[in-house]
């Protein structure tokens, strides 16, 4: 079974067709790309995906289930987890607390037992908090526990953000424009923390990103999209010689 | 059918101050994203400018000019004086809020108290007595068979649609209108091109004041008994008719006011008294309920 | 023993001020007071949780209140009083002591139902057309009471004083004071378990970026009807002890007005402060009292004030600090779960 298909996706605002017969199937394991000139569609994919839009046509199965109808955070809760491609982190909480109330799926207990401080209210936070520390050390941020994520560098808000998905406990994980206005040293970063989240957790990851240096490195696959339709797909190589993608990138020859 | 057209005729008079004052509303909205919950005392306001600019100036205890020399000096004046106090309120409570970069929610809460101090300070001031607004205007009743229409109402219906369409023109046709309308989708863009913000945010209290000054002049000439209160409750009613046309769009205060005159005249007519607000109330919740941004309004897109 | 030491004291003060009441060393005016300053402290603190830590613009608090009010007081005086319309009492008048926080958490529940009235229509929507519904439901309700003639309509409801009286009859000790504490204590009580679990946690979230909670999980709409009932609810508790307070209710004194006095003490003390909210409900409440004798040039002052306040700090007395980040040194006194 595969962990996501998405069959002949289609989703229009109005008149324009943002997205237009979308196919894409991932086995599990995989690392892959999507890209595209701007406006070309791509986060309305990952809207798509996440729940956040409904598509008009076509269908989503994950995991073997259909999420259409589903609210973003039952697609969330089913192994779906994102980032934004402009960061958008709680401000006015703690890292730490960034990362436990994205475990809000799970917490095991009901208002009243926070009222009453039970058993079960225990015994979720204490899991909720060993997770959250778990994340925080794995991604080298426990120092920041309890930093404002406004008072930290942009970087680290982007492996704040990055962190918060992945303490979902996603079976996908979809960045998007995870580089975006990082500086070079950063990207490198990114780069490293990437390969690294998806060479030990057992995850997908399926990224949107502009800067080719990171596309390229890191990802088996690539799709190409422009206008919402499927332009071209294949390994880097392939995509890097496609004619149709430098089209859609530097335009015409003959302007 | 008889009882209908009068009931139709009625509900526009009483459409038509809801409507000028929905329109202050939405076009201080409009512009700051601010409920300006003062807007129906400054109404309120309006009815007691109006009431001392004919006694005391113009009328009887003043220059004692004619009821026609006190109509057309009085309108103008009135108008003039309660933009004045609109726009004293902006400069002294929001405009300094507004440069700290205060949440929206405190600019409202000042809204609300400045609200507070016209009318208790006006009723710690005049007194609870209430005022009895003279009559300017000789009252001339048409009937069409059972149908009764005073000038007054002609008049009153009359200035709403005219206020309407000029309030229309200016937003839409002129380029103060069109530096409004920029300044509503964003503040911070704006100065850098050339627009002077503060400007077109004081013009906007003038128009909007000016006109509930008007509305104030009309009711009082209407029902002319003024107390302190009577801008709270038609206040809220008003600021509810501009959301339920969809706030910030001047045609869906104006569509607002007029169907919450409509329903309140039309429950009167079927129903106890006593039952205006809350059946009123029940079918524009319904409304919002169906059509969360109003008549008018268009959803903002939100984008991720 | 440090640990506890603010919370040994505000226990030996409650009990001091119950003492002093019971022993008439402090009049009734004084004692009233006292609990309109906790009635004050359950609205502001209820409200906090929409207002404040929601991020929601709620301006219809007092309807509530006033479901809660009429709903307690209706309970009490049928069960226990002699009323016009529902007759002789249905249970001895005795057993009003053992009921009455029952009654009155009943009046809470049922507004707490009502307050899904304002919850679904927050799904959809937000900010000033959540407002807008708010208002809507205040006027809504009031004129719904009005309407009711069998308990009282415009003219009132009362009755509850003879319940009150009741209660007195089998051991007279000064019961409204000890409820109202009981309620306050209750009620902040609950907010601060609330708001510090990762569970109430989500609605902070929800008022920082709403899409970013629904993707990470939190079940936003769940959380929304969450708060609006909790904030509801026990705002009906406060109009329940209102109502026995005074022991006469009527529909105009839960208006727009009223609804006004909630909100200024929510942002007199800081959205999404508890402390903030206590704190701004006392000195509120003790505003309202020294200013009485100005009579109407009190709420002349009173706006002034804050508008002036919101000049200088426009982010509350506290802002969105509690006490206790302000003057870290109070947590060592005081341990507070």
């Amino acid at each position: 079974m595969s962990l996501i298909n998405i069959d002949e996706m289609t989703q229009r605002f109005g008149g324009l067709q943002a997205v237009s017969k979308f196919d894409m199937e991932l086995q599990g394991g995989e690392l892959v790309g999507l890209i595209g000139p701007n406006g070309a569609g791509k986060t309305t994919i990952f809207n798509l995906v996440s729940g956040f839009y409904q598509p008009s046509e076509g269908s989503i199965t994950f995991a073997g289930k259909d999420t259409r109808g589903l609210k973003p955070h039952q697609v969330t809760a089913m192994g779906v987890a994102r980032t934004f491609q402009n960061i958008r982190l709680w401000h006015d909480m703690s890292v730490l607390d960034n990362i436990r109330i994205a475990q809000h799926y799970r917490l095991g207990y009901s208002v009243f037992d926070s009222f009453l401080r039970t058993k079960r209210y225990r015994k979720g936070e204490e899991r909720i908090d060993s997770i959250a520390w778990e994340m925080l050390e794995a991604m080298d941020l426990k120092e920041f526990a309890h930093e404002l994520p406004s008072n930290l560098p942009y970087g680290l808000q982007r492996r704040v953000e990055i962190a918060r998905a992945m303490s979902t406990k996603p079976k996908l994980l979809l960045l998007d424009e995870p580089a975006a206005g990082l500086n070079s040293a950063d990207v490198e970063g990114l780069i490293t923390l990437v390969r690294w989240i998806h060479d030990n957790f057992d995850i997908t990851i399926w990224m949107i990103e502009h800067q080719m240096k990171v596309v390229m490195s890191l990802c088996q696959y690539i799709k190409c999209i422009d206008f919402g339709a499927t332009i071209a797909e294949g390994t880097p190589e392939q995509i890097q010689n496609d004619p149709t993608v430098i089209k859609a990138y530097l335009g015409d020859d003959n302007i | 059918m008889e009882a209908l057209f009068q009931n139709i005729i009625n509900a526009l008079q009483w459409g038509s101050f809801y409507a000028l004052i929905a329109l202050g509303y939405t076009l201080v909205y409009g512009v700051l994203l601010l409920i300006n919950f003062a807007h129906g005392d400054i109404f309120m306001v309006g009815a007691y400018i109006a009431f001392g600019v004919s006694v005391f100036v113009l009328g009887t205890q003043g220059l004692g000019l004619p009821n026609w020399a006190i109509l057309a000096c009085g309108v103008p004046l009135t108008m003039i004086l309660t933009a004045g106090v609109g726009v004293t309120l902006e400069r002294i409570a929001y405009r300094p809020l507004r440069r700290k970069g205060a949440h929206r929610l405190y600019v409202v809460i000042t809204a609300l108290m400045c609200g507070l101090i016209l009318e208790n300070g006006n009723l710690a001031l005049l007194g609870a007595s209430r005022k009895k607004f003279p009559e300017l205007m000789e009252k001339a009743v048409w009937t069409f068979g059972n149908v009764s229409v005073t000038n007054l109402k002609v008049i009153v219906i009359v200035a709403a649609f005219a206020t309407f369409a000029f309030l229309n023109f200016i937003v839409t046709r002129t380029r103060i209108g069109m530096a409004m309308r920029a300044v509503s989708y964003d503040k911070f863009a704006i100065p850098l091109m050339g627009i002077p913000v503060d400007s077109v945010i004081v013009f906007t209290f003038v128009l909007g004041s000016g006109f509930a000054g008007l509305a104030g002049m009309l009711f009082a000439m209407s029902y002319p008994i003024l107390e302190p209160y009577m801008g709270a409750l038609i206040g809220w009613k008003a600021f509810i008719a501009a959301v339920v046309g969809g706030i910030g769009d001047i045609r869906g205060a104006f569509v607002g006011g007029f169907l919450l005159g409509f329903i309140e005249i039309l429950v009167v007519a079927f129903f106890p008294s006593t039952f205006r607000d809350l059946i009123a109330f029940s079918i524009l919740l319904l409304i919002l309920w169906i059509k969360p941004t109003g008549l008018f309004g268009v959803a903002r897109h939100q984008k991720i | 023993m440090q640990k506890y030491a603010i919370n040994i004291a505000f226990f030996v003060g409650c009990l001091l001020i119950v003492l002093a009441a019971q022993f008439g060393m402090v009049d009734l005016y004084v004692q009233s007071v006292i609990m309109f300053m906790g009635i004050n402290i359950i609205l502001s603190s209820s409200l906090n949780i929409v207002n404040g830590y929601m991020g929601e613009f709620s301006c219809g608090h007092a309807a509530f209140m006033c479901v809660g009010a009429y709903v307690s007081s209706v309970v009490t005086v049928v069960l226990f009083a002699q009323n016009k319309i529902f007759g002789a009492p249905i249970l001895p008048p005795d057993m009003a002591v053992l009921f009455m926080p029952l009654a009155i958490l009943i009046g809470g529940l049922v507004s707490a139902v009502v307050g899904i009235l304002v919850a679904v229509p927050s799904f959809k929507t937000r900010g000033d057309y959540l407002a807008i519904i708010t208002i809507a439901v205040n006027y809504m309700v009031i004129s719904g009471i009005e309407n009711l003639e069998i308990i009282g309509g415009s003219r009132g409801f009362m009755g509850m004083k003879q319940v009150v009286y009741a209660m007195s009859d089998v051991v007279n000790i000064p019961w409204m004071m000890i409820w109202t504490i009981l309620g306050t204590v209750f009620t902040i009580w609950i907010i601060r378990r609330f708001v510090s679990s990762t569970y109430g946690k989500g609605i902070s979230a929800i008022c920082q970026d709403e899409i970013a909670a629904e993707i990470m999980s939190v079940n936003t709409n769940k959380m929304k009807l969450v708060a609006f009932m909790l904030s509801s609810g026990l705002a009906g508790i406060a109009g329940g002890l209102f109502a026995h307070v005074i022991g006469y209710v009527n529909p105009q004194s839960f208006n727009i007005l009223k609804s006004t006095e909630c909100l200024v003490m929510v942002y007199l003390g800081g959205m999404g402060s508890l402390s903030g909210s206590v704190l701004s409900a006392v000195l509120f409440t003790l505003l309202l009292e020294a200013l009485r004798p100005l009579q109407i040039v009190k709420w002349v002052i009173i706006p002034l004030i804050l508008v002036l306040l919101m000049q200088f700090r426009p982010e509350g007395i506290l802002g969105n600090k509690e006490l206790g980040d302000v003057f870290p040194r109070l947590k060592r006194y005081c341990r507070f779960k």
